[in-house]
């Protein structure tokens, strides 16, 4: 009983976490029609800044702040730099083109940071285990993980739905050179929405770092993840994204914990802990190959035209 | 159409090169040399097998890379269970690669544009979770091939120059192959879905199956280099299918010149060596080769073939 809560409440962490990775990558993708592989880089280096920061300051919440910021500066420059020029290009110019940023991140981290990993050493008040049902502890930290990504997509909900800002960015997804005409200024809504997506990945790396450690290469496997959330849930879509984020978080969570003792009781000893590592990674794969087949555009498609 | 020009030329030369290459190394006694370019000859082969689906056939995979590590375990599991003959190694890494291909084509096919490009990056991404958790077989740390693939007394493996030559002319074959196919009638009709999907279908041709032959055929050409590379380094490892190996690929098909017989062979040869050049300069060439590459896609249209093909008209 206990395992199973604590396990689920990581599946929802974990979900949430891979969430805020997805929203940026799918509103990007929707909005501006850009395939960004560099979208883990700005993960890592949320984690990254978060690391340096917070060791100035001394204070765990202030180089998260700091940092938030850093990614948001960091993506709005990116983009005005570079990734504005691939607006309009193949899709293919744009995976070629962030996989360069992706080289250049990683080797640029390597030579600021060194290649040894940082450690984001969390203050006392968030280690500590917190009662959530009688009898069942569950560490402070993460809890307060599930908080903070429910807070973000009730924002992320509230400010696209609701405000008007968000009403250009839902009119800029389905008719670009509408409200381009309608003398909207594109050019800044692309940016500041590049920005939003950097500065969701930056919180997601940040948020993560005190969890695992903060290294080189980080944000490529959860990349890949946040891409399988995106076109399971139908690229575009930031409700898909939400509940493909949480599916496979938990998913990817359960099978890990549970996957290998169910396989014991129809396999061998043996046989279970030689297949239950590999189907437990081949889980989420599996699943996105089911929606795939059953529905190739995503759960929940954005726009169909 | 005129008898010459210089992406010709450069072509030739370079063929050339690649043909005389054992010789300029044996004379001048630079073993390292012939070492590092049987490894860009085979990945020429591997980028030329994903230029068949990318440049003619407009599907563009990113986990090619899959191929490479399934042909490579292939004959690293065959050698490691005591099966030496490269007359089974060999034909079972073109199987196993032709199989996954099937699977995966099949269930990726369904999807098309940015949804393909990331099905195929998850399903390697797949592939290579497997190969970590073949614990038999290695599992992260790779495996080990003690022996080469013994074709009894056919061709040695482990003379360098023979071997070179074997992989060059399996690189010739699969140009060759390519070649004929492009210009079939099979060929044709792939072609014909890469500009329009829709008026092909409505003429008559059963878009998919075409589709999942032509994929088919790639990733088996594909496994072949898998087998070779395998051979190349005595050793397999989950890390050939990395995600990040699929994107090089990519790039020395995109570098070379997509869609042109010969650019991803000069897309390898440029990529390997520029690789191989930059990080003798400093450790730090991924600096370097990051933004170079965003610069060639932003303004180098149509790869090496390309800016050849626009010196040549003047």
């Amino acid at each position: 009983m206990l395992l199973v809560v604590e396990q689920f409440l990581n599946g929802l962490q974990f979900g949430l976490l891979l969430f805020l990775l997805a929203a940026g990558l799918t509103l990007v993708f929707g909005i501006m029609d850009l395939v960004n592989l560099a979208h883990g880089s700005l993960y890592m280096m949320g984690a990254y800044f978060a690391a340096t920061f917070a060791a100035w300051t001394g204070s765990f919440l202030l180089g998260a702040l700091l940092a938030l910021g850093a990614t948001l500066v960091l993506g709005i420059v990116l983009e005005m730099s570079a990734l504005r020029h691939l607006y309009g290009r193949d899709h293919l110019d744009h995976v070629l083109a962030t996989f360069g940023l992706i080289l250049f991140f990683n080797e640029a981290v390597r030579l600021i940071w060194g290649p040894a990993g940082l450690a984001l050493p969390l203050p006392v008040w968030l280690t500590v285990p917190v009662p959530i049902l009688p009898g069942i502890h569950y560490p402070a930290y993460r809890l307060a993980i599930i908080a903070v990504a429910l807070l973000v997509a009730l924002l992320l909900y509230l400010g696209v739905m609701r405000t008007r800002i968000g009403m250009l960015i839902r009119a800029g997804a389905s008719n670009r050179e509408m409200i381009g005409a309608l003398g909207i200024n594109i050019k800044l809504l692309y940016t500041l929405v590049f920005g939003l997506g950097a500065a969701l990945a930056g919180l997601a790396g940040l948020m993560q770092a005190p969890i695992l450690t903060v290294q080189i290469g980080m944000g490529e496997n959860i990349l890949i993840l946040a891409f399988v959330i995106i076109v399971i849930g139908g690229i575009g879509s930031i409700r898909g994204a939400f509940l493909a984020a949480i599916f496979v978080g938990m998913i990817d969570t359960l099978g890990r914990a549970f996957l290998p003792n169910l396989l014991r009781q129809v396999l061998s000893g043996a046989a279970a802990s030689t297949a239950a590592p590999a189907l437990s990674s081949m889980l989420i794969y599996l699943l996105m190959a089911i929606v795939l087949v059953v529905r190739p555009e995503g759960l929940f498609p954005a726009n169909r035209r | 159409m005129k008898a010459f020009t210089v992406s010709k030329a450069v072509t030739a030369v370079m063929l050339a090169g690649l043909v005389l290459l054992p010789l300029y190394s044996h004379l001048s006694g630079n073993i390292f040399i012939l070492t590092l370019f049987t490894r860009i000859v085979i990945l020429a082969l591997a980028a030329a097998s994903l230029n068949l689906i990318m440049g003619f056939g407009g599907m563009m995979s990113f986990g090619h890379a899959a191929y490479l590590g399934i042909g490579g375990y292939a004959v690293g599991m065959l050698a490691q269970e005591g099966i030496g003959s490269g007359f089974i190694q060999f034909p079972v890494a073109l199987a196993a690669s032709a199989l996954y291909a099937l699977v995966i084509g099949a269930l990726s096919l369904r999807t098309r544009g940015v949804y393909f490009i990331m099905i195929t990056l998850a399903f390697a991404q797949m592939a290579y979770y497997v190969a970590s958790g073949l614990a038999r077989y290695g599992g992260d740390d790779g495996l080990t091939v003690y022996k080469r693939s013994d074709f009894s007394g056919l061709i040695n493996l482990s003379n360098r120059t023979q071997f070179y030559y074997l992989c060059l002319a399996c690189l010739f074959g699969v140009i060759f192959l390519i070649w004929r196919i492009v210009n079939s009638r099979f060929g044709l009709v792939v072609q014909g879905l890469r500009s329009n999907e829709q008026r092909m279908q409505a003429i008559g041709f059963p878009a998919k199956r075409y589709q999942l032959v032509c994929f088919v055929i790639s990733g088996t050409m594909c496994g072949l280099a898998g087998a070779l590379l395998a051979n190349n380094t005595d050793f397999v490892s989950p890390a050939v299918m990395y995600w990040t190996r699929s994107g090089d690929l990519m790039v020395m098909v995109i570098l070379g010149g997509m869609g042109t017989l010969f650019g991803p062979i000069m897309g390898a040869v440029v990529f390997l060596l520029l690789e191989e050049f930059l990080s003798q300069i400093t450790e730090y060439w991924a600096l370097i080769m990051g933004p170079l590459l965003l610069l060639i896609v932003l303004f180098g249209r149509g790869g090496i073939m390309g800016m050849l093909g626009r010196v040549g008209r003047g």
